[in-house]
């Protein structure tokens, strides 16, 4: 186990990378500590794969270091490393019987027999194959594969990290959360490091301590899932994060009051002057409908039942919206204004979170 | 269910009967009358059951041709199967160098086999061949027309020149075909290179080196044009291999009897070993799970 150090990391695909967009991976400083539980959560394509290659050392980065306890590993194979990666298609040895392959990584590692044995069981157990130990690995639906490669990647007490790149995608959704909760019980049980690579905002929320978002490249927040859903610090969060995601506005800002489309609306807190294209972020948990009153012009668009809560579709001045409804309160009859809860409302300038004034340098 | 029944639709099978039957079936079937019957020319011919079968499997001639025919082949595929395989493993996965050695390999395979053998037969000579040239002023006693082991040397590396390739294309379809992710994967259970080819590519390319095996069996076993061009089955009868030895029983000698029984029995050893192969490889296939 390890702490995991990234120092000034980038990566590119190409040999000579020039405009900012040729960068996989854009520059990336960040501590993935000792024993915690993160998700890297993000759309495909945003650098999450890049990252969790360049951390298990399968691809080295074109720029900055990685250190493992404070020992650079830049260049250390990924042997030495000593991490286990359970990849998003399943890998089995078609040759090897399914015991045979949970017991790979340990013979590498030449580990006793006796304790193969022991460990090959638990892992077992764990992933429900212990029937099916002594069956080849050939011919196996591609869930039981990813199983065996879950397990493969456990087996090992010792390893560094454990690194999983959406590992349950092909697996059915009953095993999914069943699978997942072993994994956190792993977690729990042993307090390795875990890095969880997922595009599905549950599976990110419901895994880790902290989710590390990623888009284009970049991290552009990590936080706990609290966080990530009351102060997105990028338009990306706020919109990726969330079913559906937050609504946003262009906004003019001044002090405690942002203009949307003629109309004001309170803000929570008061803002310095903002520069940029300024918008503002509101969850559709917190926008209220009504008929009449203060707020801006709406027109329902389309109501969607979902079961636990009503989505609203809203057409507010021609920028598409929407509001969430528990399940027991009816849409308002004849509602054409929305507001929003002052408190809830994020301000953004170029997509990323300005801080209110009252906390200006604290935290940005 | 209820099925249509129109025995008219046997007429939709016919063309392929008629062309089977006029390439395959009709001269297989002359070959077959030759084989039982005996001629002293003129054109009589006369009924002679199964004595020229009887004649051929006594004749020590055959078996000695069976013999060289199998020591050969199992040479070549001894030699051509690890060396296509070693080649394949080191060939260039991507890229120009890829493509280029893609050519390179080819370029044997595209060379009419006559041709091969008067390549092999001049480059061979002792007198202006460079190989033979070489080799003398080395000091090497080397003379593939008079002595045996080097007729067999040459034949053998002629093969192996010829057909190798054929071998490592194919090995190297089957390594191209192995996702990233099983190499990826292999090095973070910390594999040796060793394990990584015997668990993860010898398994992935286990189908096509079985047909690479039982192409080149096929062909090794019926080989004629190279030796015949190079050694002319000699010295002696020292590379005189089954179609060699036929050709010469048949057009030569103008036995034609004892030629279509030795080539029926010839054509029975193939379809026996390919039956064989064929057995074994979809019980590979089989062999899943359980």
């Amino acid at each position: 186990m390890a702490k995991i150090t990234l120092d000034n990391l980038a990566h590119s695909y190409l040999k000579q990378p020039k405009s900012d967009d040729d960068w996989a991976l854009k520059e990336l400083n960040h501590d993935w500590a000792d024993g915690e539980a993160y998700a890297l959560l993000g759309s495909s394509g945003c650098g999450k794969s890049t990252l969790l290659n360049i951390i298990s050392g399968l691809l080295r980065p074109s720029r900055g270091r990685i250190l493992f306890d404070g020992r650079d590993v830049t260049d250390a194979p990924t042997a030495e490393r000593n991490i286990a990666q359970v990849f998003q298609f399943p890998v089995v040895y078609d040759t090897m019987t399914v015991g045979e392959n949970l017991a790979f990584p340990l013979k590498n590692r030449g580990a006793d027999p006796k304790y193969i044995a022991e460990r090959v069981n638990a892992i077992a157990a764990m992933i429900g194959m212990e029937d099916q130990l002594r069956r080849k690995a050939r011919g196996l639906t591609a869930d039981a594969k990813q199983k065996i490669s879950l397990g493969r990647g456990m087996v090992r007490e010792d390893v560094n990290a454990l690194l999983f790149d959406e590992p349950l995608t092909v697996i059915d959704p009953h095993m999914k959360w069943e699978l997942r909760t072993q994994l956190k019980q792993l977690h729990h049980d042993f307090g390795h490091t875990m890095i969880y690579v997922t595009h599905d905002q549950t599976e990110a929320l419901t895994f880790a301590d902290k989710v590390v978002v990623m888009y284009d490249g970049r991290v552009v927040q990590i936080g706990t899932p609290q966080e990530l859903f009351e102060r997105p610090a990028h338009t990306f969060v706020g919109f990726f994060i969330g079913s559906p995601g937050m609504n946003l506005f262009d906004a003019q800002v001044s002090g405690a009051t942002a203009t949307v489309q003629g109309v004001a609306v309170p803000l929570g807190d008061s803002y310095a002057p903002v520069a940029g294209q300024v918008q503002i972020g509101v969850r559709p948990e917190f926008v209220r409908l009504h008929a009449g009153g203060e707020g801006l012009p709406a027109r329902i668009t389309r109501v969607e039942d979902v079961g636990r809560h009503k989505i609203v579709r809203l057409d507010v001045g021609g920028t598409a919206a929407n509001a969430i409804l528990d399940e027991g309160t009816p849409v308002p009859a004849g509602a054409d204004r929305v507001s929003f809860d002052a408190e809830a409302i994020n301000v953004y300038a170029d997509d990323w979170r300005v801080a209110p004034q009252s906390l200006q340098g604290r935290a940005a | 269910m209820n099925k249509t029944v129109n025995q008219k639709a046997w007429f939709l099978v016919l063309p392929v009967l008629i062309l089977v039957g006029f390439s395959a079936v009709i001269p297989l079937m002359t070959v077959v009358n030759y084989s039982v019957q005996d001629t002293f020319g003129n054109n009589v011919f006369f009924w002679a059951g199964l004595d020229w079968f009887r004649d051929m499997l006594e004749s020590e001639r055959m078996w000695n041709a069976l013999g060289r025919q199998l020591v050969f082949s199992s040479i070549i595929l001894a030699i051509e199967v690890p060396l296509g395989i070693f080649v394949a493993l080191n060939m260039p996965k991507k890229g120009f160098w890829a493509s280029f050695c893609l050519v390179l390999m080819s370029l044997p395979l595209l060379i009419p086999w006559n041709v091969v053998g008067t390549i092999w037969q001049i480059f061979g000579r002792v007198d202006i061949g460079l190989l033979g040239y070489v080799l003398a002023k080395l000091g090497v006693n080397y003379n593939y027309t008079q002595n045996v082991i080097d007729a067999w040397a040459t034949v053998i590396i002629m093969d192996v020149w010829h057909w190798t390739s054929l071998v490592a294309l194919l090995a190297y379809a089957g390594l191209q075909s192995i996702p990233d992710a099983y190499y990826q994967a292999a090095k973070i259970d910390q594999a040796s290179r060793w394990k990584v080819f015997r668990f993860i590519e010898l398994p992935k390319m286990a189908g096509v080196l079985m047909i690479a095996i039982l192409l080149r069996f096929m062909d090794s076993f019926m080989i004629y044009t190279e030796p015949f061009v190079v050694t002319g089955g000699g010295p002696g009868n020292a590379t005189t291999f089954l179609s060699i030895d036929l050709v010469k029983m048949a057009l030569g000698q103008f036995d034609l009897g004892p030629a279509a029984a030795f080539s029926l029995m010839y054509f029975l050893v193939i379809l026996l070993i390919s039956w064989v192969f064929y057995t074994v490889m979809t019980n590979l296939d089989k062999r899943d799970g359980v």
